[in-house]
């Protein structure tokens, strides 16, 4: 009873006005609008406002092909728009160029991971630094110039790499790593530049149950800390587990949004997305009896 | 003389910068391509007859080492290193050409080593990763490229100056994939690599030249005459370069498991 | 009934796949499998589960010939295949699911499947057939190019293409991989139905309790080895399986 109330109150601060797919928020890190994508004949990405609640954990959810990895890459400049706008802090960054998206605060990982495998496990982390005087090209040649930076960038990746129980492997080539392990690399490394909002395309894909206990608890941690998270998801369990709200995206459009009790309880949203048998024991039923049920 | 060394290292860096901006984006083999092109476009404006004033045409330009060699500190006579006898001319060469090729393979290893270096070996594998941890990729393709221009100026210039002739001749596509071969040949992204691969590949191509030359002239090939020795000196380094590509790709200095992560 | 399963499950005698303690790996030098055993009876749904770097995909890479086996033996029905290559093994209906780039982009979904009868292309409408009952959308859609299809639509391809070889051993890598909920329940009731039509399964799965509810037996692996094992129920229900393997965010 007690957990509603404060989940309650919790909500009452995200949304501002009546919440609806695109809805305002109370305080907003992000604000797209008018974001559209074709590709050919296809329309992967049709938004007309979204805004993304600043410090809170945001999951964005929905079928394959919906369209959230092309947002992703709209929103931090991998992708062109056909048309839109955001504006992110107070800057527009529509037509930024993906680097500067990153050093303005906001980093994204991958769906299919990008840990570097001809570097070490620590040179990659160390690869996430900014501000690095070494990575310019006559700089590099002076070691005195970048070395004390360098040395407290290693630091910095050294206890981000305990945390994600990665410290053991920091020696070995990234290629090593099995495909978990590359993917806790590529989160660890984006947060090596203290990032303001944090976008993570399906963190927990193939990491191993037991660890994603212990990692969601390292995204709950970014959030005390001030960072705001945006994450693609199809666990849910998970999403149910940390997220503070739930925008749900299907054919490219944002369907659905609210917190994650309500949304998972959309009857559209179950159709399309949850599936009927969430919490039913697969060995007890049979394709026949979906079909017929549907 | 320090003039036109300085010009010729500038005229590399903008060259570089200028073929850099519109290629950089294309891919690996792409960029190849239009590379070697671009220096095809280079030679044949060379050899024109409308720079003749400048740059000779097509007999090009020689006897332009005075300076160079006035700054040798070797005294006049010869010197023999085992069975090679060289004047002081050819030594003080040597010794510039060593010492220069000893220089940049210091700043390539201090270079490499540093967080520079760090982020191309990133740039190398996955473009988009090092953009998304808020690096510029292209400025670092484009001080690579002005690096490799550069470095390969300074070779250019020492090799005109010890022949002292520059003909547009002499840089025809052979030259190089030959250049290719000894980067393979040494390993590449190695610095070690460039260096011993250079080596023992001309060294086997002057060692093919007189063997064969030898065993014609002892009648041991009675099927070749000594022009066709010539030819079929290239036809070994072409066989050669296969035989590397397939059995040892990663040369005498390159990392194997490097080349297996990409494969 | 559990021990019944049990003494199958010593007895190498009559199984389909047996591996033998092998040890395998990609790099020379370095081994993913240290002394790996498994064993599949006709007609069971085995499934290997455990945490990232233990080897399940090796493990499947590997009977499949697609990995060096250093050491120990793998036999299908009684008959040595360690090390032997993949196209022979289709020739003896084993068939392989991969986790990624399992389609042919650029074909249609129908020449997708042609590809998977190209040793036996007369069976292509008997096999058409079957494999449209299961996955019927496959049927309507055959003329759609597999690179325009969503993720889960693939892994449908995808099985299908292996399904037209009519296999005896159907080897699935992570089956669940990247899909929706309701498309990973979708997926699994339909490896179940394979199976009940016949085909033995071996599956590597992340989603270990989905995998765990429709399995007969599975593996734990870890660290190359098979660590723990018993039937889909017992592994359920286990406390330490499940503070070690499963989690219990399904519980919060």
């Amino acid at each position: 009873m007690a957990k509603k109330a404060t989940a309650e109150a919790h909500l009452e601060a995200i949304a501002k006005g009546a919440i609806e797919p695109g809805c305002a928020k109370v305080d907003p890190i992000l604000v797209a609008d008018n974001v559209t994508r074709t590709f050919g004949g296809l329309t992967a990405v049709n938004v007309a406002h979204v805004e993304i609640p600043r410090g809170k954990i945001t999951a964005l959810i929905g079928p394959n092909g919906a369209g959230k990895t092309t947002l992703f890459n709209l929103l931090t400049g991998f992708d062109k728009p056909n048309t839109g706008s955001w504006n992110f802090e107070g800057r527009q960054l529509a037509g930024v160029a993906p680097h500067k998206v990153a050093r303005w605060g906001m980093v994204r990982t991958f769906q299919l991971t990008k840990a570097l495998s001809l570097l070490t496990v620590l040179d990659n982390m160390r690869l996430g630094a900014q501000d690095n005087p070494g990575e310019g090209f006559f700089r590099a040649f002076v070691k005195p110039v970048w070395a004390a930076k360098e040395k407290e960038i290693t630091e910095r990746a050294e206890a981000l790499l305990k945390r994600f129980k990665l410290d053991a492997k920091s020696e070995d080539y990234a290629a090593a790593l099995s495909g978990g392990q590359r993917k806790l690399l590529e989160m660890a490394r984006a947060l090596m530049r203290d990032p303001k909002l944090v976008m993570l395309d399906e963190p927990m894909a193939g990491v191993n149950p037991a660890l994603t206990q212990s990692l969601l608890e390292h995204i709950k941690g970014l959030k005390e800390h001030g960072t705001t998270v945006l994450f693609v998801e199809h666990d849910m369990h998970m999403v149910r587990h940390i997220s503070d709200w739930v925008i749900v995206m299907a054919e490219g459009k944002i369907v659905a949004e609210g917190p994650p009790g309500d949304v998972m309880k959309n009857q559209a949203v179950i159709d399309a997305y949850l599936g009927a048998h969430a919490d039913v024991d697969l060995g007890t039923v049979s394709i026949d009896t979906v079909r017929e049920s549907k | 003389m320090w003039g036109s060394f300085g010009f010729g290292i500038l005229c590399a860096a903008v060259f570089a910068l200028v073929l850099g901006i519109p290629t950089l984006r294309l891919r690996a083999d792409y960029l190849a391509i239009v590379t070697i092109a671009a220096a095809q476009a280079l030679y044949y404006a060379f050899g024109t007859s409308q720079f003749a004033a400048v740059t000779g045409g097509s007999n090009g330009l020689s006897e332009f080492g005075g300076d160079f060699y006035a700054l040798n500190p070797i005294p006049k006579g010869r010197y023999n290193l085992g069975i090679i006898s060289l004047s002081e001319k050819e030594v003080w060469v040597r010794v510039v050409a060593w010492g220069l090729v000893l220089i940049c393979a210091i700043l390539m290893y201090v270079l490499t080593k540093s967080p520079w270096g760090r982020t191309l070996k990133g740039i190398r594998e996955d473009e988009d990763a090092v953009r998304s941890l808020g690096k510029n990729v292209f400025v670092y393709k484009m001080q690579s490229l002005v690096l490799g221009g550069v470095i390969g100026a300074l070779g250019g210039i020492v090799f005109t100056l010890s022949s002292q002739t520059n003909q547009p001749s002499t840089w025809v596509s052979n030259f190089t994939f030959m250049t290719w071969t000894v980067l393979l040949l040494g390993g590449a992204a190695t610095i070690l690599g460039p260096v011993v691969g250079s080596a023992v590949f001309f060294m086997f191509l002057m060692l093919t030249q007189t063997v064969l030359e030898g065993l014609v002239n002892i009648g041991a090939l009675p099927f070749l005459s000594i022009a066709q020795v010539g030819q079929i000196r290239y036809l070994l380094v072409g066989l050669f370069l296969m035989l590397l590509v397939i059995f040892r790709p990663q040369g005498f200095f390159g990392n194997k498991k490097e080349m297996q992560f990409n494969g | 009934m559990s021990e019944n399963l049990l003494s199958k499950a010593v007895s190498k005698q009559d199984a389909v796949v047996f591996v033998d303690n092998i040890d395998a790996g990609y790099l020379p030098g370095i081994n993913i499998l240290n002394g790996c055993s498994l064993t599949a009876h006709e007609g069971e749904l085995i499934g290997i589960i455990g945490p990232n770097g233990a080897g399940k995909s090796t493990l499947l890479k590997a009977i499949f010939g697609l990995v060096n086996v250093r050491s120990g033996k793998i036999f299908l029905k009684g008959e040595d295949i360690t090390n032997l290559k993949a196209n022979k093994l289709v020739s003896k209906k084993v068939a392989f699911v991969p986790q990624t780039n399992n389609v042919f982009p650029s074909l249609s979904i129908q020449e997708n499947l042609e590809m998977g009868v190209f040793q036996n292309p007369k069976d292509f409408d008997e096999r058409f057939e079957f494999v449209t009952s299961i996955f019927p959308d496959l049927g309507k859609r055959r003329a759609q190019k597999a690179g325009s299809l969503s993720g889960g639509e693939r892994q449908m391809v995808a099985m299908g293409r292996a399904l037209m070889v009519n296999p005896s051993v159907l080897l699935l890598d992570e089956p669940s991989a990247g899909l929706s909920p309701v498309r990973q329940d979708e997926a699994f009731l339909r490896v179940k139905q394979v199976n009940k039509a016949g085909v033995t399964v071996v599956m590597v799965e992340q989603n270990a309790r989905r995998c765990l509810q429709i399995c007969d037996r599975a593996y734990v692996l870890d660290q190359g080895k098979d660590s723990y094992t018993g039937t889909g129920r017992e592994l359920l229900n286990d406390p330490k399986m499940v503070e070690l393997y499963l989690g219990n965010l399904a519980e919060l």
